[in-house]
């Protein structure tokens, strides 16, 4: 492993991985060594500290309880929290979204202390679950296409002053809150509901995060052509829901 | 660095990263993954097992009463329970293998009298109700069951034994979480008289059946360990060395297995060792046998008797099936999650073997693709590799990451025709593997 590697962190695989979101770290890999990029991919397990000096971090979802541990384990763990303030780059899904925020509901139905690295709070719905495929537009800000995933939580997360909505839902629940918001976002931290995985449906996302912690405006081109395949048939299923 | 109207501060990539930090990391400790090869199996220390003599078959059975005909689907638990009554009855449920086992189960027994059996995996309660009916003058009623109906259909057949194969991550957007199942095997079965048949490999049955009052447990195996990291019983992170595994911070520990899968054989829990021939290929299926022999014992069947009678069975609804399909051998592969895809790369002929991948979303599949990415498709390298099925492009893009290179087809004809030589092996999930035995019907 090379000093200058481009060091991926995988926060808990043992907890926060059970909806293939293995496939983010996967595709941020696999799109910086197209690149050029020497990566370290860590993966820490919930015994395991957090390292401070990581350059992306990524957390996946997980079931209630695997949440709850991931709770604890990273709130004991100052590693996350310094990571952030020296500028790591966090992308969070679905619990680990929730994680990253300032509270949530546990397996026990007790509201948790999060992590308070973005401005949010997770509470429970009291509708249906929202399963399924979603679209949503993103924050102008960051430049990207429309977003294409896979949502399947129980959670409606509230967003505070701290943090902008990742995106508009034009398909799908997202937070949940009845704004038509989805995720969070502020400086280096973003939250997501989106599975599928997210970077696998949206490249242009892993690249997002490739580029802060570069810390350049653009990357040489990659072959994007079965990625576009696949969310141009995704796009077009949703917005033509199966007869 | 708060971005405003534009992606970080100008700047040329390199092919470094820009430190930020003046620190180095630790080196990682020690890896997560589940692929670590195990050290071979020590020898197996095996405790008397008592628990065969405790079952003995129930007398009374009569013929005259099961309702003849057709039997309406409709649910009616009472009728199961009738049913049931005259039957030995056996019951199989697992994540993966359920209906392999449940064959071989059904087969073993043969040896001691007549079997009904729902053999084409209909296994819930209205299925498994109609199999039953069929099955008039049968002593044994060996009972595939789907995972959220065990507890049910447990308490309606009033089984002699219950056969716990594995459990791991499954169709996540519409079953329930796996650690769940676990919990509520564990709750429901606590109070059962059945002989418990349970794999001692896996943690999450290992808690589910360790409430029970009698258990056969066998060391039958774990390829997939994904979800077995966590402690189900406090929530500590599980240790595993070796093919040992125990919980550090609450003793939770696999118990002493009193059948074991050994290489190709089962021994038994007087040390001996039986060799497994099956028609059926790979490591999964004689963990499936080895279970199979400790269920067939509790009725009195000798392992010997038992495995002989096993190796008549070909395929199982048409999985490890091959068939002539354009001028060629294609082999068919069930493989319906993240442990099943695991198991079947094990069995694949070698690389340059040709391989076919087709996978749909529909709701028996799971309409969410996410799991493609719990599965280590990295492990198909140097195979050329076809893709189809609803989903062929989600499977480009996983291939593509992989580093697999593969061609997108339309269809089975389509694949076969531009597949190298060798025989085919094509994989494929639930209703995709049921497209696939359709095509090579023509
Ligand atoms: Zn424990």
């Amino acid at each position: 492993m090379s000093e200058s590697a481009l060091r991926l962190v995988w926060v808990y695989p043992d907890l926060l991985s059970t909806y293939g979101d293995r496939g983010n770290v996967l595709v941020v890999e696999r799109r910086a060594r197209q690149r050029g990029l020497d990566v370290a991919r860590i993966d820490v397990r919930s015994d395991q500290p957090i390292p401070t000096s990581g350059d992306i971090y990524l957390l996946g979802g997980g079931e209630d309880r695997p949440q709850r541990l991931a709770g604890e384990r990273l709130r004991a763990d100052p590693g996350l929290g310094r990571a952030v303030e020296n500028g790591a780059i966090v992308l969070g899904v679905c619990a680990g979204y929730q994680i990253m925020g300032h509270e949530f509901i546990d397996d026990m139905g007790q509201r948790t202390q999060g992590l308070g690295l973005l401005d949010v709070w997770s509470t429970r719905g009291e509708g249906a679950r929202s399963v399924g495929d979603i679209l949503a537009e993103p924050d102008p800000r960051l430049g990207l296409p429309t977003l294409t995933g896979f949502e399947n939580h129980q959670g409606v997360t509230h967003l505070g002053q701290g943090v902008s909505p990742l995106a508009r839902v034009s398909v799908g629940g997202g937070n949940g809150t009845g704004d038509g918001t989805e995720g969070a976002w502020r400086d280096t931290v973003f939250g997501t509901y989106l599975h599928g995985p997210i970077l696998a449906r949206n490249p242009s996302v892993a690249d997002l995060l490739i580029k802060l912690a570069l810390d350049v405006s653009a990357l040489p081109p990659a072959d994007n052509t079965w990625y576009d395949a696949l969310r141009a048939e995704r796009i077009a299923a949703v917005q033509q829901p199966a007869q | 660095m708060l971005l405003l109207g534009g992606i970080g501060r100008a700047g040329r990539l390199s092919a470094s990263v820009h430190r930020r930090r003046a620190t180095r990391m630790p080196a990682n400790p020690e890896p997560a993954g589940p692929s670590a090869t195990l050290p071979p199996r020590a020898k197996l220390a095996v405790t008397a097992g008592k628990v065969a003599a405790a079952v003995s078959r129930t007398a009374g059975r009569g013929s005259g009463s099961v309702i003849g005909g057709k039997v309406a689907l409709r649910l009616d638990p009472d009728l199961l329970r009738s049913l049931a009554e005259n039957l030995d009855v056996v019951l199989v449920s697992a994540t993966n293998g359920k209906t392999t086992t449940t064959r071989l189960i059904a087969e073993a027994l043969k040896a001691a009298g007549p079997v009904v059996s729902n053999a084409l995996g209909a296994n819930m309660p209205a299925g498994i109700t109609s199999a039953l009916a069929d099955g008039s003058d049968a002593r044994f009623g060996v009972i595939e069951v789907d995972e959220k109906y065990l507890v049910g259909v447990a308490k309606d057949t009033a089984p002699k034994a219950i056969a716990l194969l594995n459990l791991s991550r499954d169709q996540l957007d519409r079953s329930s979480e796996t650690r769940m199942l676990a919990e509520r095997w564990r709750e429901g079965l606590q109070g059962t008289e059945a002989v418990i048949i349970a794999n001692a490999d896996d943690p999450l049955v290992t808690w589910a059946a360790s409430s029970c009052r009698k258990v056969v447990w066998v060391a039958a195996g774990q390829a997939y360990r994904e979800d077995a990291w966590s402690c189900p019983s406090c929530g500590g992170v599980m240790q595993r060395p070796g093919e040992d595994w125990f919980c550090p911070s609450c003793g939770f520990r696999r118990p002493q297995p009193h059948w074991a899968l050994q290489g190709d054989h089962v021994v038994d829990p007087q040390g001996s060792g039986w060799l497994i021939q099956l028609q059926l290929p790979g490591r999964a299926n004689l963990s499936n046998a080895t279970s199979s022999a400790a269920v067939a014992a509790v009725f009195g069947v000798h392992p010997q008797i038992a495995l002989q009678r096993m190796q008549a069975v070909q395929a199982v609804a048409g999985r490890y099936e091959s068939v002539q399909f354009g001028g060629r051998e294609v082999r068919l592969l069930l493989a319906k999650n993240p442990a099943g895809w695991l198991e079947t790369f094990t069995l694949i002929d070698q690389p340059p073997a040709p391989v076919v991948l087709s996978v749909n979303a529909l709701s028996a599949d799971g309409t969410d693709t996410s799991w493609l990415w719990d599965v280590d498709y990295e492990r198909l390298v140097g195979h050329p590799v076809f893709v189809m099925g609803q989903r062929k492009l989600d499977l480009a893009v996983r291939l593509e990451v992989a580093g697999v290179h593969f061609q997108v087809v339309d269809s089975l004809a389509q694949a076969v025709a531009a597949a190298p030589p060798g025989r085919i092996e094509a994989i494929a999930n639930y209703t995709a593997f049921q497209q696939l035995r359709r095509d090579v019907r023509g």
